[in-house]
């Protein structure tokens, strides 16, 4: 009696459905390389949960979050590899130094709007993309370092299936915090700025303060993906850092569905695994993938959940 | 009529279904499967693209001629983009989901050290079509490659040098993977060759202007000659420019630019550079003696009657890797892959695209600087040099 309307919302009971997939989906991953794709759709699904705050919530857009990505995979991969450092030690600081580069940039480049703060987001993308690149004795250069192993309490971390249940565990959690934190004070806040600047901070909304915030969850929620990224892969190239995979980024968002948070764990999960499902098509495979994105904004323009739940209510109604 | 055409598709199909059933079986008769990642599309499309045609074209040609080992060879390759990422789990789909029995592929060196933990850990063959000493260097029991290393271009570049009496010259390199490890390997063995670098000079990606390096570099004193290290458009305007500077020293370039587009680019500024290069690219022009003949005039006709385009030296690398993949499965007997491998180290005397191939448990690449050939632009063409 008393779980099930707990259920119906989405709070609880998409959280459950996104437990219950997690944990049932090993059943139909017969081979390593379904556990791949299944990894990096969780990764890819953990850096959207924390863009669509940015995005979805708070209205601003950031076309440089690879650099956040990257930011941290390079850190850990250089800590670990050249200090020596232990990757645990190295994770924190990783995602830290994220989080403390986006909130110093941040604060100036938050007070643009629209196209400005797009142009600002990507030049700070770019020039992440180009010192990763150029500084090659430290970070490989265009060819890409190698990157120890994660350790968890002295235990290492390998093979897909022990990553699978970690990234699984740090997708669900990055869901939770997103969806408590949209349902607190602070995501009304951010939802109010959304919707009026003016009309927030006549309410009493700081519109910079939780701007910045949202700017910053966004950025650590990229770097602990992009740090997990590097230790699960062993290795990594400046691409990951580039615009090109920001705008994948922004795209799976958009696709998802904004202002939804299971949103963006779906747009993750159908472009993560859409070009592996494609490669059949051999040369068409980029025409399909691209007509595919079109018609889904032409007859789904608010993206994929938020169209098909809403399709939902009204044929339940 | 409907039915009997239908009867004629599901006919294979219910034989095909029959074979699979009994696998154990009719082994002998299934594909010998070699997998490929290549970057066909992207900005490593020049590499890749050749790369695929190529193994594409012999693979059906070895069907055609009865397969390997009794077996047909069936390609499986999938393109990467030239992203690492991509690669990785692509060379992981190969190994664990289509369950190949050797792989060819990583067009560039990011690929392919992303993929080398794969197939180390899997226990698969894996021919590299990446440039970069790393790749070789520490030898690792499953890696292979074609292609010659930036080293060997710094080594023939030095030892021309020695011979022409040059023993200080100026660097310019440009910013791309390539080039750097270039420049890296050219520091690390001109003491060896006596040579001193005088100036090292680098531009930006997108440059379209190099007079200021070049002017630098025309005004440092006892500079003797100029060696470019650069792939893409960078060289074709360092090639200009340098004219327009009029620097008066012997310029070389890397193999980085030994495309006939780095020609027709850099205009008649081209002429008079020399170069370290495959064989390929003068196949014609080879004396009749010369052992290597055969083979790259072969792959060069073939490639442009299937194509209709011209050959590249980074085809040429596709070449090697499925012939040399080839020859070690009938050396071995078997697509056993630890056998495979073994075969492969102990390549000897094979005559490929990019130079005989000697392989050793040392040396997982197996050319030397014989492979390279000493190329000068004249009248807009590659001569032999030397």
């Amino acid at each position: 009696m008393t779980v099930w309307p707990r259920l119906a919302q989405a709070r609880t009971g998409g959280l459950a459905v996104l437990v219950l997939v997690i944990a049932l989906l090993p059943l139909a991953l017969t081979n390593n390389f379904y556990y791949e794709v299944a990894i990096q759709v969780g990764l890819n699904a953990i850096v959207c949960v924390g863009l669509n705050l940015l995005i979805g919530y708070a209205g601003q857009i950031s076309l440089g979050h690879a650099g956040f990505y990257a930011l941290s995979a390079y850190t850990s991969a250089i800590l670990t590899s050249r200090f020596g450092w232990p990757p645990g030690a190295a994770l924190v600081v990783a995602i830290g130094s994220a989080g403390l580069v986006a909130y110093v940039v941040g604060r100036p480049i938050l007070r643009l709007k629209g196209h400005y703060l797009a142009m600002a987001t990507l030049g700070l993308g770019i020039i992440i993309s180009i010192v990763i690149a150029t500084e090659d004795r430290i970070t490989g250069g265009p060819d890409g370092m190698a990157v120890p192993p994660l350790a968890l309490l002295g235990f290492p971390l390998a093979g897909e299936r022990v990553w699978y249940w970690v990234v699984g565990v740090m997708l669900v959690v990055a869901v939770w915090l997103a969806l408590n934190l949209i349902d607190s004070p602070v995501g009304r806040a951010l939802r109010a700025l959304h919707g009026s600047e003016v009309a927030a901070q006549v309410a009493g909304v700081d519109p910079r303060r939780y701007k910045v915030m949202a700017f910053v969850i966004s950025a650590v929620f990229a770097a602990v993906a992009g740090s997990l990224t590097a230790h699960y892969a062993g290795f990594i190239t400046p691409a990951k850092a580039t615009f090109l995979h920001s705008i994948e980024l922004v795209t799976m968002v958009v696709l998802g569905g904004m202002a939804s948070t299971f949103g963006a764990v779906v747009g993750a999960a159908v472009l993560t695994t859409m070009p592996q499902v494609l490669t059949a098509l051999k040369d068409y495979e980029m025409m399909v993938f691209g007509a595919v994105l079109m018609l889904t904004m032409i007859f789904l323009p608010r993206g994929l959940v938020p169209t098909i739940g809403a399709a939902f209510a009204r044929w339940r109604k | 009529m409907m039915v009997r055409s239908t009867l004629k598709y599901l006919a294979p199909a219910a034989f095909a279904a029959c074979l699979t059933l009994g696998a154990g079986v009719a082994s002998a008769q299934e594909p010998i499967k070699i997998g490929a990642f290549l970057a066909v599309t992207g900005p490593a499309a020049f590499l890749g693209d050749p790369e695929q045609k190529t193994l594409e074209m012999y693979v059906d040609k070895i069907n055609a001629a009865g397969g390997v080992l009794g077996r047909k060879l069936q390609l499986i390759s999938y393109d990467s983009g030239g992203d690492a990422e991509k690669a990785r789990t692509f060379a992981k789909r190969l190994i664990e989901q289509d369950k190949v029995d050797a792989i060819i592929g990583g067009s560039t060196t990011g690929e392919t050290m992303a993929v080398v933990p794969l197939v180390e850990q899997a226990g698969i063959p894996f021919i590299s079509l990446a440039g970069a000493v790393v790749v070789i260097e520490p030898v690792k029991k499953w890696v292979f490659k074609t292609p010659h290393t930036d080293r060997m271009a710094c080594e023939k570049i030095f030892v021309d040098m020695q011979e022409r009496k040059i023993s200080k010259i100026a660097l310019i390199s440009g910013p791309g993977g390539f080039d750097k490890s270039m420049r890296a390997e050219c520091l690390k063995v001109a003491p060896k060759y006596k040579i001193e670098i005088l100036a090292d000079e680098t531009y930006g990606a997108g440059d379209t202007d190099m007079t200021a390096q070049l002017t630098k570099i025309k005004n440092t004193p006892g500079v003797q000659a100029v060696l470019n290290a650069g792939f893409g458009s960078g060289p074709a305007i360092v090639t200009k420019n340098y004219r327009q500077v009029g620097v008066p020293f012997p310029f070389y370039q890397s193999h980085g630019v030994a495309s006939k587009e780095y020609i027709k680019l850099s205009g008649g500024a081209a002429d008079g550079v020399r170069l370290p290069a495959a064989a390929l690219l003068v196949a014609d022009k080879l004396p009749d003696s010369d052992p290597q003949k055969k083979v790259v005039v072969d792959y060069k006709n073939a490639y442009a009657e299937r194509w209709k385009s011209d050959v590249s030296t980074f085809g040429g690398h596709a070449y090697d890797g499925l012939w040399l993949l080839v020859d070690a499965m009938k050396k071995a007997g078997t697509t056993d892959k630890a056998k495979v491998r073994d075969a492969l180290e102990n390549t000897k005397g094979f005559m490929g695209t990019a130079g005989v191939v000697n392989m050793s448990p040392t040396d997982h690449m197996g050319l030397d600087l014989t492979a390279f050939r000493m190329l000068v632009i004249k009248n807009g063409d590659w001569e032999l040099g030397n």
